[in-house]
């Protein structure tokens, strides 16, 4: 059976757990979407943005010098840090942007964590003439001062979160009581596969676009598919993006790569998966941080792309069902694994991407030269060159 | 007849209009809310919702998220207001509501929260980020019971969907009078009465609205068409106001005395 069920669930995870007040224009979406699923007319126009405006479709490529320097299996980088605005966010974006204009949305609002989802938001905003609004953490706004400007630039107005976490989780509640307030004009560009359905199922569906071409590629290359996919989880869009076309193919290990901040024992991380418990955050049933009374805990991650402590309920359920496999890496690690890539191949990786690198350092030496990893890289570092920089102890 | 049932069978007698004020259980004591508990039950108020502390309120303003922070900060959790409900049933019998988000309720377990809250002595509870669609497991828990589950209708509910909210709800319809969060506003969006009398001519039940709603105007005005008028933000505002003031609670409940009696006047 195809998920999620038509109460969005997937298994016990998903659902719509969120104010009656946005239920209607949920519906509303829900059924746009799916129509827009179906018009060859709409798919025809994305496809164009996709490969015109985006840069689609991002290589697979073979990282020699990594492969050699890590030693073990081969290991392929699908780049999708090489797309315009830097990572695969915009995939996301351009379907849900065009998606707002069918229904006749004049305003754009999202949230962001790394800026990421922001920049890719506010581009493409710009691109078709719409006003849009990105609220983010102050404490992101903070580390993340280039996407912070360059939303700017783009015409966007980007709205300080100061309350709570003053990280991705509570700029999502601020973008959540904006749209509450908006909901008749505006829509919400939700950049992961969370929130209330149909979200988690339309941001797969939009992201999915990187395991097609993965599949495709591969196959092309190495005439066999891969035996490891290997992709960092915060929320979880790129890894379900590669994993969703591969899900049926049993012999390929799908492996998700949470972040373990200080070290899972510190209690200072973003382990949603490996260490969290069930519960309901930002309108979706998944797994939570969250402590013994169902207070949302605040996690912690380097990379501002993964510090949530909720996940999409899809790698819940993957999770539960045994399909996929998550493991974590800790912000040391992932700086290692962020050098290391810059070292080898020449390539300067998001920080978010540094984690699924920094486990495939400790996954490849215990496989077979003629296996297989595909990495997806889904972002390009530029953004976290002040954060490594006062990591490794550089002024600038 | 149950607690809730009962204040509107005998307002709708009188041709009277409920009052129903809000504060956040634990802002910024417990203590402090047993004793304005029992100051807006003097003061003539019908049915008192208390809130349940979360960290991410997402459907409330700044005033009740501040709140809800105050709270969690003395470790208010949603055993201790529970407990509270049951401390205050030695002394009284006014109908009390729980309103919390879903999460610490399904952390505590659906079904012992239910039975605790039972025990307790609570009257009902609303979900705010719980729908009709979602609210199976706690509605089936309470089949029965003398716990009432409040849903909300909003001002874009389709017809279909007031429908479907009159025939689960129990006590009473939530209407909420905005698009938007928690919070006072100067003004109030035109469309309640409209709405009002829409879901009126759709279910049986009493409706009382809330969400913004602060001044004595609004609430005699809102009062003219509901059964029942709630404030929330407005009232918290003054706990926050007073904090560190000699007498805090007077403020707070004379303000709640002016809300019943504008509420109670004859139209």
């Amino acid at each position: 059976m195809k998920l999620p069920d038509k109460n969005g669930r997937f298994g016990k995870f998903g659902g719509r757990f969120v104010p009656e007040t946005v239920i209607p224009a949920l519906l509303e979406l829900e059924k746009a979407y799916l129509s827009a699923k179906k018009d060859k007319k709409f798919q025809k126009e994305l496809n164009y943005y996709l490969c015109e405006y985006a840069g689609r479709p991002s290589p697979l490529y073979f990282a020699q010098r990594l492969t050699k320097t890590i030693g073990g299996a081969k290991i392929y980088l699908k780049r999708e840090d090489l797309l315009h605005t830097g990572a695969h966010k915009i995939n996301n974006t351009l379907g849900q942007v065009m998606l707002a204009r069918k229904m006749g949305k004049k305003r754009i609002i999202a949230e962001t964590g790394a800026g990421q989802h922001g920049v890719a938001t506010a581009t493409v905003a710009s691109m078709f003439g719409l006003e849009c609004e990105v609220f983010m953490g102050t404490d992101d706004i903070h580390r993340q001062s280039l996407n912070v400007f360059k939303m700017k630039l783009l015409g966007t107005k980007v709205t300080p979160v100061t309350s709570g976490s003053k990280t991705l989780k509570d700029a999502t509640n601020q973008a959540i009581r904006d749209w509450v307030t908006n909901v008749g004009t505006t829509h919400y560009v939700i950049g992961s596969v969370v929130g209330p359905h149909p979200y988690p199922m339309m941001v797969r569906d939009f992201q999915t676009v990187i395991g097609k071409e993965t599949r495709k590629q591969i196959l092309r290359i190495e005439k066999k598919l891969p035996n490891y996919i290997v992709a960092c989880v915060g929320g979880g869009s790129n890894s379900i993006g590669i994993f969703y076309p591969f899900i049926p193919d049993q012999k390929v290990s799908l492996i998700g790569v949470e972040a373990a901040g200080f070290g899972i024992k510190t209690g200072k991380h973003a382990v949603t998966l490996g260490k969290g418990t069930i519960g309901a955050l930002h309108g979706s049933m998944s797994y939570l941080l969250q402590d013994n009374n169902g207070q949302i805990k605040i996690a912690h991650s380097i990379s501002a792309g993964l510090d949530y402590p909720g996940v999409g309920p899809e790698h819940s359920f993957l999770k539960k069902t045994g399909r996929a496999e998550y493991y974590s890496i800790t912000d040391k690690e992932a700086l290692e694994g962020f050098k290391l890539l810059c070292r080898t191949e020449g390539i300067i990786p998001a920080l978010e991407s540094a984690h699924a690198i920094a486990y495939v350092k400790k996954l490849a030496p215990k496989l077979k030269k003629n296996e297989i990893i595909i990495i997806c890289l889904s972002g390009r570092g530029d953004k976290d060159a002040n954060t490594v920089a006062e990591a490794l102890g550089v002024k600038l | 007849m149950k607690r809730i049932e009962q204040v509107f069978f005998n307002l709708v007698k009188t041709n009277k209009t409920a009052f129903i004020p809000f504060i956040t259980a634990g802002d910024p004591t417990i203590d402090t809310t047993r004793k304005l508990v029992f100051a807006f039950e003097e003061a003539g108020a019908d049915i008192i919702e208390l809130g349940i502390p979360f960290s991410d309120p997402l459907a409330d303003g700044h005033t009740i998220q501040q709140a809800s922070e105050r709270a969690l900060k003395n470790g208010v959790s949603l055993r201790n207001v529970i407990e509270l409900v049951s401390d205050i049933r030695e002394k009284s019998s006014v109908p009390i509501v729980l309103m919390g988000y879903y999460n610490p309720i399904f952390k505590y377990g659906v079904s012992n929260f239910v039975r605790d809250s039972i025990k307790a002595g609570v009257d009902g509870i609303i979900v705010p980020d719980l729908p009709p669609e979602e609210a199976m497991p706690i509605y089936d828990e309470t089949k029965n019971s003398s716990l009432a589950v409040i849903f909300l209708a909003a001002p874009t509910s389709t017809d279909d969907r007031i429908k479907l909210i009159g025939r689960m709800t129990k006590g009473f319809i939530y209407y909420v009078s905005l698009t938007g969060v928690t919070g006072a506003r100067g003004m109030l969006p035109r469309t309640i009465k409209r709405n009002v009398s829409r879901i009126k001519s759709l279910t049986s039940k009493p409706v009382s609205v809330g969400f913004g709603i602060s001044t004595p105007q609004q609430a005699k005005e809102v009062a003219s068409y509901a059964d029942g008028v709630i404030v929330g933000s407005a009232i918290v505002k003054l706990i926050e106001q007073n904090l560190n003031k000699p007498d805090p609670l007077d403020k707070v409940t004379a303000y709640v005395k002016q809300m019943v009696n504008a509420t109670k006047e004859e139209n």
